[in-house]
């Protein structure tokens, strides 16, 4: 990027906004008129949209290596609160020290260009090192327990998302008038709206339930609603931020929309085993980090890899060599 | 001169570290005290503790609240009892003239309208442990001013991010749940077993796992 922000992404920002303060305005007249009611939960999801559009509008906008120490901050957040919630043996203490030190070195890869190493460290080097460094400790008491969930936290909240990092590190291929952090801000915005999408499908139809043990709220009607609209934003606008066209753009949308769906049931599982409903209150009425980003551990890998596959594919000698 | 470190301390470093760095879960924020003269009396697993309860409390506030701490310990050499004192602003207290400086000197800073910040298990625990047997110094202090309120808070997760005998921090997100204030005038002499059990009730709010 030689001359700034390219202005397709700056005019996506300015949407993202507008919808905000569109979203706000309406929050407030409705109020007015009705104020005997409670909104105090849309009026919070609509703050926490604001952080949310405000969080990845200044990562996308910044220059590269800021956005990259920016996304490795948001791993580290959510890495934090994933093992504040799991139990953790009092011996494991400095272990997590290791665990928190894998964070910098991941973004590090990432900033390189080093994808042989980005897309081996945790689940190899990591995955190898860290039950070494656990029985160093003497205790085989609950040890499993102890090198597996560290393990999985680790892969979740770092080496998934670092891959939503990675979009920016990849070179921007067709499309020169956005670069790599349209594609970085295309994630963003598809998997919010399949969050969305798929919460107002399931509350206007309702309808039979998908896993009402884990997540009482997802209904197959959201489900498929929020896939068929999400394919269809996708559609829409791939042309715009990236450079998938043709049957690519509706299939990345799908792709988005149930790697999505997956990423916030499977972090619902999580926090029904920990007992707890949010994970904690970083941002209000939504929740912490977790249940801000649950969604993208899942969509941030499955789309990087999609583009990787059939875009990159051809070229990918020439990025690993 | 070093109201200003102080505040900048606070400001730049500490306010930080505490919410971002650590991150905080708080229940009942309202619940803690607005001005002075007033006693915050939570347990004590960590020296994050005092620099947390510090953060939660509005800036302008800083000068005026006084972390009871131990003057054999914080008062050791003259750099760390500048930083202790003028920084942190604790209020340093003998622990080996049966209690007579401490109700003293905690008098003269409720009658000038400060907000202490004490820990009635007396020495900070076992990381995530709390020892119910609580001094009677805050006893002792509460009957001599009985409509001052103190208000309890049990904080979680500190004495996992930085337990008693190690420099090595590892960031937990902490929990702290506010309790109710109380007065010795409405309880007199059982005042004390009242806060024990407000404390205890307080560490059961959230159903925290044992740490073991």
């Amino acid at each position: 990027m030689t001359s700034g922000i390219p202005p397709i992404i700056l005019a996506t920002i300015g949407i993202l906004y507008s919808v905000l303060v569109v979203a706000t305005f309406f929050l407030m007249v409705v109020r007015a008129f009705k104020p005997d009611k409670d909104f105090s939960e849309v009026s919070k999801r609509i703050w926490s949209w604001w952080a949310i559009v405000t969080i990845f509008s200044l990562a996308v906008v910044m220059e590269r290596t800021v956005s990259i120490v920016f996304l490795g901050f948001v791993s580290f957040l959510a890495f934090k609160e994933f093992i504040s919630m799991v139990p953790t043996r009092k011996a494991d203490r400095r272990i997590l020290v290791w665990g928190y030190l894998a964070i910098p070195l991941q973004f590090i890869w990432v900033h390189e260009y080093w994808y042989g190493m980005f897309i081996i460290f945790i689940p190899v080097w990591v995955f190898l090192f860290l039950p070494f460094r656990v029985l160093l400790t003497g205790m085989t008491d609950g040890f499993l327990n102890s090198v597996g969930t560290l393990h999985w936290g680790l892969m979740i909240t770092v080496f998934s998302l670092s891959h939503a990092a990675y979009l920016l590190s990849l070179p921007a291929f067709d499309n020169p008038q956005t670069g790599s952090a349209g594609l970085l801000l295309f994630l963003v915005i598809l998997t919010q709206f399949n969050d969305v999408a798929q919460y107002v499908w399931g509350k206007s139809i309702g309808g039979r339930k998908i896993v009402p043990s884990v997540s009482p709220g997802k209904t197959w009607a959201g489900f498929v609603g929020g896939v068929v609209s999400t394919m269809a934003l996708s559609w829409m606008v791939a042309p715009y931020l990236t450079a998938i066209t043709g049957w690519h753009a509706p299939a990345v949308g799908a792709v988005i929309a149930v790697s999505g769906f997956i990423g916030d049931v499977t972090m619902s599982a999580l926090k029904r085993d920990m007992g707890v409903k949010d994970s904690s209150s970083f941002i209000p009425g939504h929740g912490g980090i977790l249940d801000r980003v649950d969604s993208l551990t899942f969509t941030a890998p499955v789309f990087f890899h999609y583009v990787f596959f059939f875009f990159y594919g051809p070229r990918m000698v020439s990025l690993v060599g | 001169m070093s109201r200003i470190f102080q505040f900048l301390f606070f400001l730049v470093l500490v306010r930080p570290l505490v919410y971002v760095f650590l991150g905080m879960n708080v229940r009942n924020w309202d619940r803690l005290p607005r001005s002075g003269p007033a006693i915050i009396a939570a347990n004590h697993n960590s020296h994050l503790d005092t620099l947390v309860l510090i953060s939660l409390l509005p800036l302008r506030l800083l000068h005026r609240v006084r972390p009871v701490a131990a003057a054999d310990y914080f008062m050791q050499n003259r750099l760390v009892g500048w930083f202790a004192t003028r920084i942190i602003g604790i209020l340093p207290i003998s622990r080996n003239d049966r209690g007579v400086s401490f109700l003293r000197d905690c008098a003269i800073s409720l009658e000038n309208d400060e907000i202490l910040i004490l820990f009635p298990e007396g020495t900070r625990g076992e990381p995530e442990e709390m020892n119910l047997e609580l001094k009677r110094g805050l006893g002792l202090l509460a009957k001599q001013f009985p409509d001052v309120e103190v208000i309890p808070v049990f904080l979680h997760g500190l004495g996992k991010s930085l337990p008693k005998g190690t420099m090595v921090f590892v960031p937990f997100f902490c929990d702290v749940f506010v309790g109710t204030a109380i007065c010795y005038g409405t309880y007199q002499a059982d005042f004390m077993k009242i806060l024990g059990s407000s404390l205890f009730d307080l560490s059961q709010e959230g159903q925290i796992p044992e740490w073991r």
